[in-house]
């Protein structure tokens, strides 16, 4: 493991650009008679896990997969809607590997390391060759070449896409290869699994133990390496653009084991969802960032306008993010979009009922390209608003408001994607990675599937060239035994409480205390408040949560229940995080850092660094260990969008 | 070429082309039905004579007669396979919007397969002499019968359930032969409406009219 | 508005399984159908009693997961949704919903509403896929390919893989899915290289598996939540016969 104060990211030497190449060539081998003798687990089947599963398994190892839906194609990258970036160029409009690098590296306000930046932007070209010929079929134009569209945060257009369904057909085509293995014998497919811990021998990562969801079973399962691709943990906000049943539950197991936990704090909310609307709701709908690139957002000019939008002339409503920011306009970046929305919002301007939405409106884009352009490039995005809304925004403005959507926080991991623990590996999502404290639209998916089929698939050779002579690994031994006692012991004691509340009433409430005093917005009093009212919570929880049903089968509040009592952990680590950097920076804003008209105000000098959290005991917090972000190409600037 | 017999999408193809070979030979048929509204039996009867005794016809006749089988059988063969796939029912019925009659092809064929069993017996088994009947004279026949309300009856709503069949039956084949075509296949649709309504309609005049000229 | 709710229960795969009514006072028409179900078993589970369990992941209607067979539709009545995106606006006050788990022999009920759809899995294992390997593509525009067969492909490739075609399908038939797969990569140049064993083996792993066979009723294409269309069934069918005789 680790030696506290000294996190070694591994970064390789020489000029920025050929980092990746020379570090490929210098790592060790696998061979492939040896491949077949080592197992792998990969846990997660999204852009991540199924492309890094389905891309393992063609290399030759063994390997199993866990995911706690039904079938891997349900995981929820499925929802990514308006694209993934890559630096083509095919518009002409000078992009490059080194301006895809650095929109990503200022659009995440100078809180990631150039080195990692760069090799999403070097392979992002790799990953659209590598998803056409998987048969995705991305937008073309009439001479049936690819097509590409703007995104926030950017002045060319990258983006390419599939309407509103990107995410679909890239995770869709990582599932069909990974079907394709599974067809081949090399993956084992678990689905309906839980992975609520991992195992560890001799300190590297040996394996996991699980719950059959169906049966309710606890499982061991070993492997010479393991691979969390989990996603983000948006659902500790409660309501947020995840799928419900997103969690963070493996992720935590992990730091809990040791793993160091990275920036926690930075969570982004995204500005473009369905506002809330009642009580009852479970889920704030994207609406992709893609509908920026046409859609222009104002609020009435004037206080409390209860008008409908098709009332409001054109000289009373403010345009305020071209208000703002006459250089990007509409097509600023998310944090940057969120704020401004909550903002007039809190002045009062908002509309709807609750005053907690701005519009979205698409008259000027239909007048000047036409209804059916528009049509083509987001009919899937109308047509879900409207089955949501009963509004159609062909002729009326949306309504929308930023959500919890993903966070950029994740496992802490070095340059080959492996975490402190020695043989886990974090990708995607669930690694701290490449977006800093923000990221920029489309380059999720870039990200995950750069992460799966062309970064690990190289970097887990290296540490497995120890393991070749490593037998399959038992799973009868003294650490599989009390890595499933915690589990069983955990999972009774949650039936056992047997109190009055149900889980998701706590949840709610969880998120009601982070979104209040850890949102968009955040100061110190409001976060230590929050980290007392999170503590005060999850006692309550472990006093009074009622958990029905048995354990010894399908028990889905007892899923719930397992996630519910991590995101504690979670918050509190995300406000720790917080209330740590005294700085405002991409999502993660200050009020007490702000420059005078509103903008975030960074502190390089004091906080250019990762923040890695080291779990401690459950009754100290955790400790902080600062990975220094050094800048050797690009000097970090205001990030300005004006 | 056993895995080709034995997929669904080859029994469904033989249904399919089966029963288009009939489709057409409805068609035939009922040009022949037609003589027997002339006054003149010689006509009728020379054309039947000559469906019994012309060697091309013969073949063809045993070429109908497998086609028959053919698409009975494998109907019932896939029939029993859907059944199958779906051990326990709904205990709501189905609400979706569906072609209305394909829900109950299976059982107009059924009515179709009752009347065809009788007109064998009727015509076909006194052509072969296998049961007793004057086979040189089939109009006279033809007319004895259709002076039966009961064969009358039995008739119509023989032909009514084949206009049923053939509603869905039609068009179903030519998609199950992979036609569907934005432009077109709404023309096929329409036509196989048309079909359906206008061939057993002129098979129904045929007795209906007899049966009120007594 | 009052709701009667008729949920079939089912303790597992053994069980006989029935009908169990519940009557909802306090509905609202803004409630999504499975926002519904959760405050009713919100209510179930603090009145002592244990919650119905069915599947729902995203809420968004495209990761597949839901899906209910609501008074005699899947999906329920509203056109072109999945059951997470059916709005309770949909019911009136008083009315009666009758909620049914997917009926298939492919889809055996797990509990309650909830059914194992991992048939649907092994239909793509069959065969619903490229075989390109990692690293080995050729640069994305080498190959152009028409605006139009890029587009039938999108339409095809939409396919949340639900089940509902399945479901709503007298003969419980998979056609409207694999054939979905099968158009996608039909009409894509990078997919017919393995046009003809694809097709192939996907019908027949459909066959194995107990799915019922087509009868282009068209029940599948009006309750596909993502509006397939059953000219990808005729399509599937056209490279079927073309693969057997070639």
């Amino acid at each position: 493991m680790q030696q506290p104060g000294k996190l070694d990211a591994k970064i390789p030497g020489g000029p920025l650009k050929d980092k990746w190449t020379k570090h490929k060539a210098s790592l060790r081998l696998v061979s492939p008679a040896n491949k077949k003798k080592l197992d792998i687990i990969v846990v997660g089947a999204g852009a991540a896990g199924g492309s890094a599963a389905a891309s393992l398994a063609e290399l030759g190892y063994n390997v199993k997969v866990f995911v706690f839906q039904d079938s891997p194609r349900r995981a929820h990258s499925i929802a990514s809607q308006g694209g993934i970036n890559a630096s083509k160029n095919y518009k002409n409009d000078s992009d490059s590997d080194y301006r895809l690098f650095h929109d990503m590296l200022k659009g995440g306000d100078f809180r990631a390391r150039e080195a990692n930046v760069y090799r999403a932007a070097e392979i992002s070209n790799n990953i659209i060759d590598q998803y056409v010929a998987s048969g995705v079929p991305f937008a073309r134009d009439y001479s049936g070449y690819l097509d590409n569209r703007s995104f926030g945060g950017v002045q060319v257009s990258r983006t390419f896409y599939a309407q509103g369904q990107t995410g679909q057909q890239c995770t869709l085509a990582a599932y069909q290869a990974l079907s394709r293995q599974i067809k081949a014998g090399k993956v084992t497919m678990f689905s309906r699994r839980d992975v609520l811990e991992l195992v560890l021998i001799d300190g590297k990562a040996r394996g996991v133990i699980a719950r059959n969801l169906l049966t309710g079973e606890i499982e061991r399962h070993s492997a010479h390496a393991v691979v969390f691709a989990t996603g983000g943990f948006g659902t500790v906000y409660y309501l947020s653009t995840l799928a419900i049943n997103s969690n963070g539950s493996a992720a935590l197991a992990a730091y809990k084991k040791g793993a160091f936990m990275a920036n926690p704090s930075m969570a982004q909310i995204h500005p473009t969802c369905l506002p809330v609307l009642n009580d009852y709701q479970s889920k704030l709908t994207l609406m992709s960032e893609s509908l920026r690139n046409d859609g222009r957002i104002w609020v009435s000019s004037k206080k409390g306008d209860k008008r409908n939008p098709l009332d409001i002339p054109e000289n009373e409503r403010d345009y305020y993010l071209e208000r703002r920011y006459p250089a990007f306009g509409n097509l600023v970046p998310r944090d940057v979009a969120s704020r401004a929305a909550k903002e007039r919002c809190d002045a009062g301007y908002g509309a709807g009922e609750t005053g907690l939405s701005v519009y979205l409106d698409f008259k000027d884009a239909i007048k000047d390209q036409g209804e059916e352009v528009i049509g083509n490039k987001y009919g899937t995005l109308f047509d879900l608003y409207r089955k949501i809304t009963g509004i159609n925004p062909y002729k009326e403005p949306m309504k929308i408001y930023p959500a919890s959507h993903y966070t950029m926080g994740g496992l802490w991991v070095d340059y080959n994607l492996m975490t402190t623990i020695p043989g886990l590996y974090a990708l995607g999502e669930a690694n701290f990675s490449d977006h800093g404290a923000n990221r920029l639209g489309a380059s999720s998916l870039m990200q995950c599937s750069g992460d799966g089929y062309f970064i690990l698939p190289v970097t887990i050779g290296d540490y497995l060239a120890d393991e070749i002579k490593t037998p399959q690994i038992p799973t009868d031994g003294p650490e599989f035994e009390e890595a499933e006692k915690a589990v069983e012991g955990k999972l009774s004691k949650l039936m056992s409480v047997n109190g009055s509340q149900t889980v998701s009433s706590f949840h709610k409430k969880l998120g009601q205390i982070l979104w209040t005093h850890s949102g968009m917005k955040r100061n110190e009093k409001g976060l230590k408040q929050a980290l007392q009212e999170v503590a005060e919570l999850q006692e309550e929880f472990w006093k009074d949560v009622k958990v029905p049903g048995k354990l010894e089968h399908l028990n889905h509040e007892l899923e719930k229940a397992a996630r519910v009592a991590d995101f504690f952990d979670l918050a509190k680590l995300i406000i720790t995080d917080a209330l740590d950097r005294n700085e405002s920076c991409g999502a993660h804003f200050r009020e007490e850092y702000q420059t005078e008209d509103g903008e975030a105000q960074r502190d390089d000098d004091r906080y250019a660094y990762v923040s890695a959290w080291e779990f401690t005991d459950e009754n100290k917090g955790p400790m902080l260990h600062k990975e220094k972000l050094v800048f050797e190409t690009v000097t970090p600037t205001k990030r300005s969008y004006k | 070429m056993r895995r080709f017999l034995g997929s669904s999408l080859t029994k469904k193809l033989v249904v399919a082309l089966a029963g288009l070979f009939l489709i057409v030979f409805l068609l035939v048929h009922l040009a022949i039905n037609f003589l027997l509204l002339k006054s003149d039996p010689s006509v009728f009867n020379s054309a039947a004579e000559f469906m019994a005794s012309n060697i091309v016809i013969k073949v063809f006749e045993v070429v109908l007669l497998l086609v028959f089988l053919v698409h009975i059988l494998m109907s019932v063969i896939l029939q029993i396979q859907n059944w199958m796939a779906r051990p326990t029912q709904y205990k709501v019925g189905t609400r979706s919007k569906t072609s209305f009659f394909s829900k109950y092809m299976i059982y107009l064929g059924g009515i179709i397969l009752i009347f065809l069993v009788l007109h064998f017996f009727h015509f076909f088994f006194i052509k072969i002499g296998w049961i007793e009947g004057d086979s040189d004279n089939f109009y006279a026949l033809a007319h004895d019968l259709f002076k039966l309300p009961l064969y009358v009856s039995i008739y119509v709503i023989s032909f009514v359930a084949l206009s049923f069949h053939l509603n869905h039956a039609f068009q179903s084949a030519f998609q199950t032969i992979g036609f569907n075509h934005q432009k077109y296949t709404p023309t096929v649709k329409f036509l196989g409406v048309l079909y359906s309504i206008l061939i057993p309609a002129g098979y129904i005049v045929i007795p209906l009219i007899i049966f009120l000229s007594e | 508005m009052k709701i009667t709710l008729k949920i079939w229960r089912q303790e597992s795969a053994q069980d006989k399984g029935g009908f169990v009514t519940y009557k909802m006072d306090d509905v609202s028409t803004e409630m999504t159908f499975p926002e519904m179900l959760d405050s009713l078993n919100e209510d179930l589970i603090k009145r002592n009693e244990v919650p119905f369990a069915f599947d729902s992941d995203c809420r968004e209607g495209i990761c597949g997961m839901c899906g209910l067979y609501i008074n005699g539709r899947p999906n329920g009545p509203q056109e072109g949704v999945t059951t997470c995106q059916l709005n309770m606006s949909m019911f009136k006050d008083g009315d009666t919903i009758t909620i049914e788990p997917w009926r298939a022999k492919a889809f055996p009920v797990i509990k309650d509403l909830v059914v194992d759809r991992t048939a649907l899995d092994k239909l793509i294992q069959a065969g619903g896929f490229i075989s390109a390997k990692t690293g080995a593509a050729p640069e994305a525009n080498a190959i152009p390919v028409s605006k139009e067969e890029s587009d039938i492909a999108f339409d095809a490739g939409v396919c949340i893989g639900c089940g509902t075609c399945v479901a709503s399908c007298k003969n419980a038939s998979a056609m409207l899915f694999i054939s979905a797969k099968v158009s996608q990569f039909a009409v894509l140049p990078q997919g017919r290289v393995e046009a003809k064993e694809r097709v192939q083996t996907m019908v027949a792993q459909m066959d194995a598996l107990g799915f019922g066979n087509c009868t282009n009723t068209g029940a599948c294409e009006a309750e596909c939540p993502k509006e397939i269309k059953l000219s990808n069934i005729a399509r599937m069918n056209r490279e079927f016969y073309k693969a057997k005789i070639s």
